[in-house]
């Protein structure tokens, strides 16, 4: 039994077409959308698979907060198609590109600003349609809130960078844009600025994003406008032009403050370095330049220091470090995530398997073991 | 669906001898009083909180810390005994049902609340900890844990975990998943996993979240990191009555895409109403086919600002009366009539299936319709409470199991209503899991290929498939037979319902 009809178009026939034939040669896949995130993670050699072509807007129905769309459909044309009812995907991911895709945005898992305060995209995931490396398509999770039907599999897709097949369709919880938004500045260390972070994330605040750089805390506050009103008369700070403040959460989520672009030979042409701890973790002990954000979760970092002492620091404070894009002078053959301990590396393992038992899927991209 | 519902008190001979051995055994691991073997104490663990299904273990262990529960596990894997862990024992699905010839590894022992870090946010606990219990000791910092099931009183953060646990606050504050930052938890084997941490993101894929809403069949778990809010400086009710329960379905559907996220957004029709008025009288309009009840929560002046705009999408739907309580005495005797819904119908039959499908919000009103009419079909009567806010309903359908007829036309009802969720783009279950009690409607939503990864997940975690392995997902044995029984001779049951 089963109800769920397989989709036939010929789109798809030609994506099961490319997976089962490289299935049966062994011949990896290197699965693309818009081609703007293909840095991220470890290198992955193979065939292109080009999602681009399954693409369109499934189901929006604005009071179901949900929207369903195809892999290939543009990030761009999601967040206009929501916006334009009032909406948003809630954990602001970045683009880091004109060309980025729903498909490429869910699997990469990254997500910007308002990470700390809304969630990740795991949490927004309602369902996927996915292709397994049998070519069979599958559909888990649905498009309502509460699901509790088998394991959750679609959330298990946020985040997997296409390792475990090939992501078809998604279908998203969505929030209302926030009646009221506004920025404010204030002037401290970093120690400081971290501890009024996590204090103030235990108040009730409407906090949608934060990040400190240089001396200097900015904190983004959206809600109703009776909420952010008392909130900024509570917090003081310096308020912060509208249009100054969105470029700056922009230039921050993209990448494209001279932080994250430079190319010189000092610090800022060194390695860029995602180091994720406990927010309360303090200062840490690194050289180089760094932009904090999520309320102390996300540590940016420009540094020159060595992998494995970036690793050492990041894994004393419970966290991990992902080498985000490499530098001008590469050090070699450094993996790009924190490696996990023995038992949990072999239970991906299996579970890469039970999708992809040719492991034909963007291999090594997470594990450079499978 | 029955075969796991009778009787197996008098062990045969080769489980009395699989008893001894494993009696023998377990000493080694814990010692002898946090053993449960007669059949007078094994008794209260025979079933949960769905207790038409019964099976004796063969013994009850109790361990109370992780070192045991990993000494329980590999004598278990060892000798080849299915594992059963429990909680507080109120799983609606049967999911803490004992498997034939099994241990129930009870968590209720494991309570110690860890840690509680009011600058993080975080509470670290054991499993047996009760739900309640960690907003209660989070409430000085005030801080609070969200999930809030109903049974918040007696059940386990170790089964919220296990069944991604909602509650009437889920709609602004997120399920179990969306509330936890780091598992501990033993495999089949009696290794150690970390699933999750409390830095954001873990490289490799997200297994905390595949873990979450496992059913117990993954792993045990032995510590859990929950992440605290702020509690809300205040909250007030909404509490409007309809004359028409499309009506009131159209209302839910308004509010959200108005744009506002109340705290909580539940509805209830008419005989769900009477039930509990008569029960705790909470000052319901009994004259209405429907009501809702929408909260807003926050400082003062965001709950006031929508308050405000809750009342105008209602006044603009048909709204036959809108109160908004004016004191928090009056918002917790509103609540109390939802929040006794169970019990309420538990006073007017011997017995009740509490269903849990889950749909979109527009198809709210349609389908209550078709579970009135699905009434003078089945002969049996059915109460409606509903999440409405997440389109996750709750009906309850009243009969006397003492006629196994009667339990079987319930039975038949309620698999009714769950096909009908699926066929509307819902799901069978919203949050009380599959257990033993949805195992036959899982063959309805999901494909073989599906099912199929299901069961080679489970293979993953749990290579022996001792762990809870009777539950959540059906064979495709058992489908087979339910499909061919379903549609024998090409006919349905009770063709006189409208299919849709």
């Amino acid at each position: 039994m089963g109800v769920n009809p397989a989709p036939s178009t010929p789109v798809l026939d030609r994506l099961r077409d490319q997976v089962l034939m490289s299935a049966a040669s062994g011949t990896a896949l290197r699965i693309r959308g818009g081609d703007t995130k293909s840095w991220y993670g470890n290198p992955v050699a193979g065939q292109v698979l080009d999602t681009r072509e399954y693409a369109g807007v499934v189901a929006y129905d604005p009071a179901e907060l949900v929207i369903t769309a195809c892999c290939g459909t543009p990030l761009a044309e999601i967040e206009s198609t929501v916006a334009e009812c009032g909406q948003m995907l809630p954990f602001e991911p970045p683009h880091f590109g004109p060309d980025a895709t729903l498909g490429g945005c869910v699997v990469a898992g990254l997500a910007g600003p308002r990470r700390a305060y809304a969630g990740a995209i795991r949490d927004f995931v309602l369902g996927v349609t996915v292709m397994n490396g049998r070519g069979e398509i599958m559909r888990f999770g649905g498009q309502v809130m509460k699901n509790v039907a088998g394991y959750d599999v679609a959330r298990l897709m946020a985040g997997s960078l296409g390792t475990l097949g090939l992501v078809l369709e998604v279908s998203l919880r969505l929030l209302p844009v926030a009646v009221t938004t506004r920025s404010l500045r204030f002037v401290m260390d970093e120690n400081q600025a971290i501890e009024t972070l996590n204090h103030w994330a235990g108040k009730a605040i409407p906090m949608s994003a934060s990040a400190w750089h240089e001396g200097e805390l900015m904190l983004r506050l959206s809600g109703s406008h009776a909420g952010v009103e008392a909130a900024v008369a509570q917090l003081g700070g310096d308020f912060v032009a509208d249009d100054t403040a969105q470029a700056y959460w922009h230039a921050l989520r993209e990448h494209t403050h001279a932080f994250f672009t430079s190319q010189t030979q000092d610090e800022y042409g060194a390695a860029l370095w995602r180091v994720a701890v406990p927010p309360t973790t303090p200062a840490l002990a690194l050289e180089g330049a760094q932009w904090l954000e999520w309320g102390g979760g996300q540590r940016w970092w420009r540094t020159h220091e060595p992998a494995t002492e970036i690793r050492r620091i990041a894994d004393l404070a419970g966290g991990h470090a992902t080498l985000f894009r490499h530098a001008v002078d590469a050090e070699e053959g450094v993996c790009a995530f924190s490696s996990l301990p023995g038992p949990m590396a072999t239970l991906q393992r299996r579970l890469k398997a039970v999708f992809d038992p040719s492991g034909i899927f963007n291999p090594h991209r997470i594990d450079p073991r499978c | 669906m029955l075969e796991s519902g009778k009787h197996d008190g008098t062990p045969t001979t080769a489980s009395g001898q699989l008893k001894e051995r494993l009696i023998e055994a377990l000493r080694a691991a814990v010692p002898a009083c946090q053993l449960l073997t007669s059949d007078e104490s094994l008794a209260p663990y025979e079933t949960d909180a769905l207790p038409v299904y019964r099976q004796l273990p063969l013994v009850v262990a109790l361990p109370v810390d992780a070192s045991q529960v990993q000494g329980v596990l590999r004598v278990c894997r060892r000798l080849g005994v299915p594992v059963v862990p429990r909680g507080g024992g109120t799983s609606l699905s049967g999911g803490a049902t004992p498997m034939p010839n099994s241990l129930v590894l009870s968590l209720a022992r494991l309570n110690q609340i860890i840690n509680i870090d009011p600058l993080a946010r975080t509470a670290t606990v054991q499993p047996g900890v009760r739900n309640i219990r960690i907003s209660e000791a989070a409430a000085p910092f005030d801080l609070c844990y969200a999930p809030d099931p109903s049974s918040q009183i007696a059940c386990t953060i170790g089964g919220n975990v296990a069944e991604n646990a909602g509650g009437l606050h889920c709609l602004k504050y997120g399920l179990t998943v969306h509330n936890i930052q780091r598992v501990r938890a033993l495999s089949m084997d009696g290794e150690m996993l970390e699933f999750g941490s409390l830095a954001p993101d873990m490289p490799g894929l997200d297994l905390l979240a595949l873990l979450i809403g496992s059913e117990g069949m993954f792993a045990v778990v032995t510590e859990i990191t929950v992440r605290l809010i702020p509690k809300p400086a205040m909250a007030r009710l909404v509490l409007a009555s309809f004359d028409d329960v499309e009506t009131a379905g159209d209302a839910v559907a308004a509010i959200i895409g108005e744009g506002i996220i109340p705290a909580g957004l539940e509805m209830m029709d008419k005989a769900a109403i009477a039930a509990v008025e008569s029960f705790v009288h909470a000052g319901y309009d009994l004259e209405a086919a429907a009501i809702l009840l929408c909260e807003a929560d926050g400082n003062r002046e965001e709950v006031a600002e929508e308050v405000a705009r809750i009342c105008t999408v209602l006044q603009q739907h048909d709204v036959r009366d809108v109160r908004v309580s004016a004191n928090e005495a009056e918002r917790l005797k509103w609540w109390s009539g939802r929040k006794n819904a169970l019990p309420a119908a538990g006073r007017l039959a011997p017995d009740y299936f509490c269903m849990d499908g889950s749909i979109p919000r527009r198809a709210i009103g349609k389908l209550l319709k078709r579970i009135q009419g699905m009434e003078d079909v089945y002969g049996l009567q059915c109460l409606n409470v509903f999440h409405a806010g997440d389109g996750n309903l709750h009906p309850l359908i009243l009969f006397d199991g003492n006629d196994p007829e009667q339990f079987h036309r319930a039975e038949d009802f309620g698999a009714d209503i769950l096909e009908r969720c699926v066929e509307l783009g819902g799901t069978i279950t919203g949050e009380h899991g599959v257990g033993i009690e949805k195992l036959d409607s899982m063959c309805v939503q999901f494909t073989p290929a599906e099912r199929d990864t299901f069961l080679a997940i489970k293979r993953a975690f749990d290579p022996a498939g001792l762990l809870n392995a009777d539950k959540g997902i059906p064979t495709h044995a058992r489908c087979a037979e339910y499909g061919h029984m379903h549609v024998s001779g090409g006919r349905l049951p009770f063709p006189g319902i409208e299919r849709f």
